[in-house]
């Protein structure tokens, strides 16, 4: 699969990874190049430098043939906006995107985006490591 | 009308005392409490700290009831989430998103805000305007209708010149409003109206056809 990944740090760059092993076509998107020193030193995939919210540099990034879309930045906004770029703009099948919040993350899953959030699982789980 | 603003920067500020001149209650949201308290000491209590993308800070400044949210930070993608917060979970009549990029104009009204407004493309709008060789000039847009005002001048080479309106082939769907001829009163157009150089024509149209409008009128 072609897979695009807006956001490389310590999460995207470990998504790409794996992702990679697994044999997808990975591009992987930041505006500092200097995460990507982040990647894997045999990263084959595509590093390229710049804003995922942008439709010219997505389209650049090859966004129109990409299968799965994973809004990975650190803000929330950043992540639903590029998501929402990528579902109803360029339609990509898949897109994937985490938000912290998880009243936020509540409503962009009602409203359609696949969406997760980190706080609410973290705190799920520590609640059951305590409680076990 | 109850106005909500997100953003209590100097676009906040100011259309907060604009609107409080016009007599609407307005509320300021703010993350940063030294701009919360220079809003609060100079306008009264219209300032609330805290996140305006954030549903717990939309509830306690009673959202649900407000007639109008205009999103105002220095970030695309916080005005788009807080006017889309309001909207869906708030149901807020009428959104307005300020925008930094204009390419975000169509993205945006595809997402469901109702207005967006750029600053970069109203300054490009003024300088057309008063820049005199440009052949076309935007003088209303309604992005919502799909529908724009424009000026078209004719220039002197123009290949419409000596033509009637009904031998000039307008793309469908555009109309000639008023002919400002530069030495005679202006007149709303008939078929046998003549173009003649120098004339300012006011056509509507769509942003789509003003490109060929513009190449139609002023061809050489």
């Amino acid at each position: 699969m072609k897979i695009l990944i807006m956001g490389c740090g310590r999460v995207g760059a470990q998504i790409a990874a794996l992702l990679e092993q697994d044999g997808h076509d990975i591009t992987i998107l930041d505006i500092d190049a200097y995460s990507f020193r982040r990647l894997p030193p045999d990263f084959k995939g595509t590093a390229l430098l710049g804003n995922g919210m942008d439709g010219d540099v997505l389209k650049r990034a090859g966004i129109e043939e990409a299968d799965v879309f994973i809004a990975m930045t650190q803000g929330d906004n950043r992540n639903v906006m590029a998501a929402q770029i990528a579902k109803h703009i360029f339609h990509v099948p898949r897109v994937i995107s985490r938000i912290y919040d998880p009243l936020r993350q509540e409503m962009y899953d009602t409203l359609g985006l696949e969406a997760f959030s980190p706080t609410a699982i973290f705190a799920e789980l520590v609640r059951e490591k305590v409680e076990s | 009308m109850y106005i909500i603003i997100i953003g209590g920067g100097r676009v906040g500020y100011y259309l907060a005392k604009a609107l409080l001149n016009e007599k609407h209650e307005v509320l300021i949201v703010e993350k940063n409490a030294q701009f919360c308290d220079i809003i609060n000491e100079e306008m009264g209590s219209v300032c609330v700290r805290g996140d305006g993308c954030e549903a717990a800070t939309l509830t306690e400044v009673g959202t649900s009831r407000a007639d109008m949210l205009v999103a105002v930070t220095g970030e695309d993608e916080d005005n788009l989430v807080a006017c889309q917060v309001a909207k869906h979970k708030f149901n807020v009549p009428r959104t307005i998103a300020r925008i930094r990029n204009p390419q975000n104009e169509a993205i945006f009204k595809k997402l469901g805000i109702d207005v967006t407004v750029s600053a970069t493309n109203i300054i490009l709008e003024a300088i057309e305007k008063e820049v005199p060789t440009h052949p076309l000039t935007h003088l209303i847009t309604r992005a919502d209708k799909g529908l724009e005002v424009v000026e078209v001048r004719i220039p002197q080479d123009a290949k419409t010149i000596g033509k009637s309106v009904k031998e000039v082939r307008l793309p469908e769907g555009t109309k000639l409003a008023l002919v400002i001829p530069k030495d005679r009163k202006p007149a709303i157009p008939n078929p046998g109206t003549v173009i003649r150089e120098g004339d300012q024509i006011i056509a509507l149209t769509t942003p789509e056809l003003e490109e060929e409008l513009r190449a139609i009128l002023t061809g050489i």
